[in-house]
C-alpha cells in the first residue's frame, strides 16, 4: 500500500504484468474511490461548464460523457476530467483525487461569479470501481444484473438496492465500466465482481495500462505549467465557446508551441522514468513526463515534451536514463496496440 | 511465478541492503534476497556491470529493475567481476523465480575475504527483516 493523495492505495495485488494481462485480455477491477466528484445543476449548468471546461459541453446530450480540461487563464490545464450529463441541467464531473480540493475553490469561485447554478463535493457520497477489459461488460451484466450504456455514454441503475451510476469510460484503453456506487456497499460488490473471476488490480497496473494507450496522467503529462495544445490536446479544446483560457489556447493552437508531448519507445534495454532528459545531438531536447516498462509490448515506454521540430513520429532521441544513453524514437498514439 | 514463500538459506552470507553472497574459496557469487525481489516485485530488467570491472563492499554495482521501480545493488563484498549472469538479459524474471539459484547476478574475485566476517548469517537478516 502507498499513500496516494490522502488514500492508502495499492500498487499491486499478484503483480502487475498479470493484473496488466488480465485487464488486456479477460476483465480487470480497480478501485479507483479516490477520483472525485463534483455535481453541477441548474439553470446555469451548461453556461458555467461551457465557461470552465475547454470542450463543447453544448453538445453533450442528456446520458451522454465528454472529456476536457480545466483551464487556467493562461490556458494552463487546472485538471483533466470527465464530465457526465445526467439529465437536463444536472451533470457530474470526476476529478482527479491531488485536484479535487483546488477544483471546487475554482469551480465554487466561477459558479458564484456565473450564478444561476450549484457547485456541490459529491464525493463522499461515491466509491468508484473501475471494471476493465474485453469481458468486463459480459462479467459486470451477468453478475450485477444490470444493463450496461454504450461506450461513452452513463446510465442510472440500482446496485446493492441503492442508487448507482455507471459510466461507459475507462483509463485503460479496454472496454469496460466505472461504476459510482454507495460506498457502503461498495465491498460487497467488489467481492461479488471477485468471485464472479474479475482480476483485482492496483494503481501499478492502473499506470502502465494508460500509458500504453497515452492517456494522460495529470501532475506527470499535464500541469498548470503546459497547454492543452502542447499536450496533445487540441481535439477537446473549443475556444470558440468562450472557456477560461480559450484565447491563450487559440493563441497557442494559431502559433504553434515551442515543446510537444510525445509518445516514445527505448530500442533496447532501458526502462525511462519521469525526469530523464531527452537528448537530440547530444543535447538536452525534452524531458520524460512518464516512464514505465510496457508489460504488452516488452520494451521501456514513456510520454515526454521534446522540442516541436523533434515530434514527428519516427524520429530517434535518446533518453538519459540515469546517466546511460539509451535509444529511443518518437511514436504516434496509441503505443499498444502495435501497429502493423 | 516467484516463490511464494521467504526463503534465507543458512549456506549464504548476508548484507543488510538485502544482498547475499556465497563464498567458495577466493569467488563468491552474488545476488538479492528473497525480500528485496518481493519488495520490488517483478524484476523486467537487469543492467549487468561488465566482467573485470571492480567492485566495492557497500558501492552500487548493478541495476535491477521492476515494473514499478528501479534499484540499485549493492556489493556485499570487494573484488573484480570474473562472471555475470548474461541469461538475465533475456529472463530477468529468474531473480523473482529463484533468487539464490538461477537468478545470480555476478561472481566476484574476493580481494579481501576477511570483509565476509562484517556480513550476517541467515538468522541474523531474518532478524533484521523484523
Amino acid at each position: 500500500m502507498v499513500p496516494f493523495a490522502g488514500w492508502e492505495m495499492p500498487v499491486q495485488y499478484e503483480g502487475i504484468r498479470e493484473e496488466h494481462a488480465a485487464v488486456r485480455t479477460h476483465a480487470g477491477m480497480f478501485d479507483v474511490s479516490h477520483m472525485g466528484e463534483v455535481e453541477v445543476e441548474g439553470p446555469g449548468a451548461l453556461a458555467f461548464l461551457q465557461r470552465v471546461l475547454s470542450n463543447d459541453v453544448a453538445r453533450v446530450e442528456a446520458g451522454g460523457a465528454q472529456y476536457s480540461c480545466l483551464c487556467n487563464e493562461d490556458g494552463g490545464v487546472l485538471d483533466d476530467l470527465f464530465l457526465y450529463r445526467l439529465g437536463g441541467d444536472r451533470y457530474l464531473i470526476v476529478t482527479n483525487s491531488a485536484n479535487h480540493g483546488a477544483d471546487l475553490a475554482w469551480l465554487g469561485r466561477w459558479s458564484r461569479q456565473l450564478g444561476d447554478v450549484a457547485v456541490r463535493d459529491v464525493a463522499d457520497r461515491y466509491a468508484m470501481l473501475a471494471v476493465q477489459g474485453p469481458h468486463a461488460r459480459d462479467v459486470v451484466t451477468r453478475t450485477l444484473g444490470i444493463e450496461l450504456p454504450p461506450r461513452m455514454r452513463v446510465a442510472t441503475a440500482r446496485i446493492g438496492n441503492r442508487p448507482a451510476l455507471i459510466c461507459g469510460t475507462g483509463y485503460t484503453g479496454e472496454d469496460g465500466v466505472e461504476l459510482l456506487i454507495d460506498p457502503e456497499i461498495a465491498p460487497a460488490i467488489w467481492s461479488e465482481l471477485l468471485d464472479a473471476g474479475v482480476v483485482p488490480c492496483g494503481l501499478g497496473a492502473r499506470d502502465t495500462l494508460r500509458l500504453e494507450v497515452c492517456f494522460h496522467l495529470h501532475g506527470n503529462d499535464l500541469t498548470p505549467d503546459r497547454n492543452p495544445i502542447e499536450a496533445g490536446l487540441g481535439w477537446c479544446c473549443a475556444e470558440g465557446t468562450g472557456f477560461v483560457g480559450a484565447d491563450a489556447v487559440a493563441r497557442a493552437r494559431r502559433e504553434g508551441t515551442a515543446e510537444t508531448l510525445v509518445p516514445f519507445t527505448i530500442e533496447g534495454a532501458g526502462i525511462p522514468r519521469q525526469g530523464n532528459p531527452v537528448l537530440a545531438g547530444g543535447e538536452q531536447a525534452g524531458s520524460v513526463t512518464s516512464g514505465t516498462f510496457s508489460p504488452s509490448l516488452e520494451v521501456g515506454i514513456g510520454m515526454a515534451y521534446v522540442r516541436t521540430d523533434l515530434a514527428e513520429p519516427g524520429t530517434a532521441v535518446e533518453i538519459d536514463v540515469r546517466g546511460k544513453r539509451r535509444p529511443a524514437r518518437i511514436a504516434s498514439k496509441p503505443l499498444y496496440p502495435p501497429k502493423g | 511465478m516467484t516463490l511464494a514463500e521467504p526463503t534465507y538459506p543458512d549456506d549464504l552470507r548476508y548484507h543488510d541492503q538485502h544482498d547475499w553472497a556465497r563464498i567458495e574459496g577466493e569467488v563468491a557469487t552474488f545476488g538479492i534476497t528473497w525480500y528485496a525481489q518481493d519488495s520490488l516485485g517483478e524484476v523486467v530488467f537487469y543492467d549487468p556491470p561488465e566482467a573485470g570491472s571492480i567492485v566495492e563492499k557497500d558501492a552500487t554495482y548493478a541495476e535491477v529493475e521492476s515494473v514499478k521501480a528501479v534499484s540499485d545493488v549493492i556489493a556485499p563484498l570487494s573484488g573484480e567481476i570474473v562472471e555475470v549472469n548474461e541469461a538475465l538479459a533475456d529472463a530477468p524474471e529468474k531473480i523473482n523465480e529463484d533468487p539464490y539459484g538461477d537468478g545470480w547476478l555476478v561472481k566476484v574475485r574476493l580481494t579481501d575475504p576477511g570483509e565476509a566476517e562484517q556480513l550476517l548469517g541467515a538468522a541474523d537478516y531474518v532478524a533484521l527483516l523484523g
